[in-house]
């Protein structure tokens, strides 16, 4: 103890004692307070909501009315949950540019945290799907080809064999699911956007929703591998024979011109 | 030939003698070998378009032999458990199972199913191409009607072999095509429910549709095959090779090369050219990947399924029909909307098999051709064939309407209905505009003979006029140029005969006759030059 008291005046003794005080407090805070989260979450909560409701005003009220409860231009939002919004704003679907037969995805302008306030806002006018952490929509681990059959038999009739996209009436699509971000993927098939329908839990549980995007991933992604050869888009037999006819029969043609060419006449040397 | 006495063995004779002797002697080929070795063949870079077909069929069969050693075509369901990880554990029919295997399992499997594939595609492809040539060109007519059937029954048949063999692996692909088949084939008026049941031996699609099209595919369609093109070459050898107009062409020689040694060389070379070609296309980009198309069930369906594109028109019959069907009293149902394209498909067909009998009954023309015709000349001709290709180019359209429609951002019922009014429009004005081309074409080479070729370069004259020089043609352009012969169309005969007494005109004469003026009448050729025109202008100082 006396090494301590010959110190108690040195000048740096005030900064170690704050840093004690802090550590000390800190250390408390985090043993007691967050152990009820309920406590703390409605403060930021309520924070988020307030802030999606003015990003809300600016970029989606004028269609979705200013309760998000609809208008003859946008559908209402009560009751679509975060997960909705965090897809159709994160592929920026949503703000729609233009009315259409469909809102197509373009470059997002929103950042996460925004799209996190807007979803908080919308998520509070009534309960619906909640958007999923990494650990429900991550690939790892999942059944690549019961993924496959899966797809096969609930997604390919639109999205085709492998989800290179396909079209519906009147200028309607499903859109090619080339590089589609896991969780957009599972929010897809979570709320069920535009002419999609949902694939709910109880439908499609997580651990299937997982193997559909583990098999995506292996099919149609920038890494898929191709083992034939450059896939030609994967449209199958249209882009194929386009392909045959312009360059296997005109190669052809352009052999056969050079071979004629190239006579044993006398006439041309 | 026969062989040399023994008392006359001073010399010996050399091998290739020797052996060329000892071949006569046994099965008499030199007589053979005299007459066709030194055959003559003109050139031209449009009649190797058979070739092409030719070679790609041998290649067909080449590497279908070496699939068929490794394709189990059977039905019978196993699980999966080869190299390709997104399919293990899958339940799947043993022809889809050992397609996989040979894609990724057998030494060089994937690119001999993909040579294969390929190569099918350019065979009918070629087909085509040649059936159009030979079409434009008038090869078809009289003595080669004949052979122009045996091509066209070569290009359905291979249409038909096309079909079974994309139907094989039992892909998820194939087997919506079989199920669309098996659909039109249901749509058929009483009958069609049994003859579903015996095509597949009971409910589709059951175990024996992939053992059936096995043999159809590598036995009976190929066998047929193989035997009509013998007879198609046989007579190509036998009625000689059709040749362009030029000098010192007639209808009774033929200007070209021997057989031995030009063509042999050229032809040969010209197989290792196209294989190099199939080749690398094969090993560059993937056809069918049936590994990413997973195995049929019949629960089971994708967009985008369409056949190869030689079956594309069926297809687009099938999409461009409204679904049109009625219920006859008794419960009865016709599906007019699948069974309509059904009928239409052989008629779009037959329209080309046919032409040439309905060109030679229209036009009286019954006498043997062996100088081909330039499609301008035949304006009438030429536009019923560039619409017969229009029509059929919207039929694919109509195949692949969902891809147009999404890849051009249209909307598929748009497309749908742009096909629907095609069908019918697009043809008359492919026929239309054909035709003022070819006359127009006429024209032009009516003033190339009159007043020779523009050569571009400008004279001005003393008084300061500006004229274009024109070069006058050679005697052999000339002569191209002018050697067809413009016909006069047919006529019904007189209305009144000799007595002035009314003549009964049959009625099938008097269409004759009409259709006759169609080919052969009023705005259907330019008059072409004649030897008078061309002195009175050639020989007068006036033209330039």
């Amino acid at each position: 103890m006396k090494k301590l008291s010959a110190r108690r005046r040195h000048p740096l003794a005030a900064l170690v004692v704050l840093l004690f005080a802090l550590a000390a407090t800190g250390g408390l805070y985090a043993a007691f307070a967050p152990a009820d989260k309920a406590e703390a979450e409605p403060v930021a909560q309520s924070l988020a909501i307030e802030e999606g409701k003015k990003l809300y005003a600016v970029g989606c009220a004028s269609c979705h009315g200013t309760g998000g409860q609809g208008t003859t231009d946008g559908p209402s939002l009560v009751g679509v949950g975060s997960a909705a919004v965090d897809f159709q704003v994160g592929t920026g679907r949503m703000p729609l540019q233009q009315p259409g037969a469909q809102a197509p995805d373009k470059p997002n302008v929103y950042t996460q945290a925004e799209i996190d306030q807007l979803a908080a806002y919308i998520a509070s006018l009534g309960p619906g799907p909640v958007t999923p952490t990494e650990e429900q929509y991550s690939p790892e681990g999942a059944d690549i080809a019961n993924g496959g059959e899966l797809f096969r038999t609930n997604c390919a009739q639109c999205h085709n064999f492998t989800g290179q996209g396909g079209a519906l009436t009147e200028g309607k699509y499903a859109p090619d699911l080339e590089d589609v971000d896991p969780k957009h993927i599972y929010e897809a098939m979570q709320t069920g956007p535009q002419n999609m329908p949902s694939f709910p839990d109880q439908v499609l549980p997580e651990q299937e929703k997982q193997d559909i995007i583990a098999y995506l991933d292996t099919v149609n992604s920038e890494d898929s591998e191709t083992p034939g050869g450059f896939a030609l888009g994967g449209f199958g037999p249209v882009t194929e024979g386009l392909f045959a006819w312009t360059f296997g029969l005109g190669a052809m043609i352009v052999v056969a011109i050079w071979v004629a060419a190239r006579t044993a006449k006398a006439k041309k040397s | 030939m026969s062989t040399t006495t023994a008392a006359d063995n001073r010399r010996k004779a050399p091998r290739g003698e020797r052996v060329a002797d000892w071949a006569d002697g046994r099965l008499g080929i030199y007589s053979l070998a005299k007459t066709n070795m030194r055959k003559i063949f003109p050139d031209h870079w449009s009649f190797m378009l058979g070739e092409v077909a030719l070679y790609s069929f041998i290649i067909i069969i080449l590497t279908g032999v070496y699939l068929t050693l490794f394709f189990v075509p059977s039905m019978s369901e196993v699980e999966y458990h080869g190299s390709y990880v997104p399919m293990h554990g899958i339940r799947m029919s043993e022809a889809y199972a050992s397609t996989l295997d040979i894609s990724f399992d057998v030494r060089g499997g994937l690119l001999i199913r993909q040579i294969h594939h390929w190569a099918a595609l350019v065979f009918l492809a070629a087909m085509f191409v040649h059936m159009m040539r030979v079409f434009f060109t008038g090869a078809f007519r009289k003595p080669r009607e004949v052979n122009w059937l045996f091509g066209f029954l070569l290009f359905v048949l291979g249409m038909f072999t096309g079909f079974t063999g994309y139907s094989l692996p039992d892909d998820l692909l194939s087997g919506t095509g079989v199920r669309f088949m098996e659909g039109a084939i249901l749509s058929v008026p009483v009958v069609g429910t049994y003859l579903s049941m015996f095509l597949f031996g009971g409910e589709f699609p059951g175990h024996d549709v992939i053992p059936r099209f096995f043999s159809i595919h590598v036995l009976l369609l190929p066998g047929i095959m193989l035997g009509l093109l013998v007879a198609h070459l046989i007579l190509v050898f036998y009625h000689k090779h059709t040749q362009f107009p030029g000098a010192g062409k007639t209808n009774k020689n033929v200007v070209g090369m021997p057989l031995l040694p030009v063509y042999m060389a050229k032809a040969g070379g010209f197989f290792f050219l196209v294989f190099g070609v199939i080749a690398a296309l094969s090993a560059l980009f993937t056809i069918n990947p049936i590994w990413a198309l997973g195995p049929y069930r019949a629960d089971q369906v994708s967009t985008g399924a369409q056949p190869d594109w030689y079956m594309g028109f069926s297809e687009g019959l099938i999409r461009a029909m409204p679904g049109w069907e009625v219920v006859l009293p008794g419960g009865y149902t016709l599906a007019l909307g699948v069974f309509v394209p059904l009928m239409v498909f052989p008629l779009v067909l037959a329209a080309i098999a046919v032409y040439p009998f309905i060109e030679s009954w229209v036009t009286g023309d019954k006498r043997e051709h062996h100088i081909l015709d330039r499609p301008r000349n035949h304006p009438v001709r030429t536009g019923i064939g560039a619409a017969w290709i229009s029509w059929y180019l919207v039929m694919l359209i109509g195949g692949g309407n969902d891809l147009f429609a999404i890849h051009f951002h249209l909307s598929i019922n748009a497309v749908t209905w742009f096909v629907r009014i095609a069908f019918f429009v697009v043809p008359v004005l492919v026929f239309i505009a054909t035709k003022r081309i070819c006359l127009g074409l006429q024209r032009r080479d009516r003033d190339k003979v009159l007043h020779g070729r523009e050569s571009g370069i400008i004279k001005r004259l003393p008084h300061g006029e500006f004229v274009e020089v024109h070069e006058p043609l050679s005697q052999e352009q000339l002569h191209t140029l002018t050697q067809h012969e413009q016909r006069k169309p047919l006529e019904a005969g007189p209305e009144v005969d000799e007595n002035g007494v009314k003549r009964k005109v049959p009625r099938v004469q008097k269409l004759r006759a009409k259709l006759s003026r169609g080919f052969y009448g009023e705005n259907t050729q330019i008059p072409k030059a004649t030897p008078e025109e061309f002195k009175e202008i050639s020989s007068g100082h006036g033209h330039h």
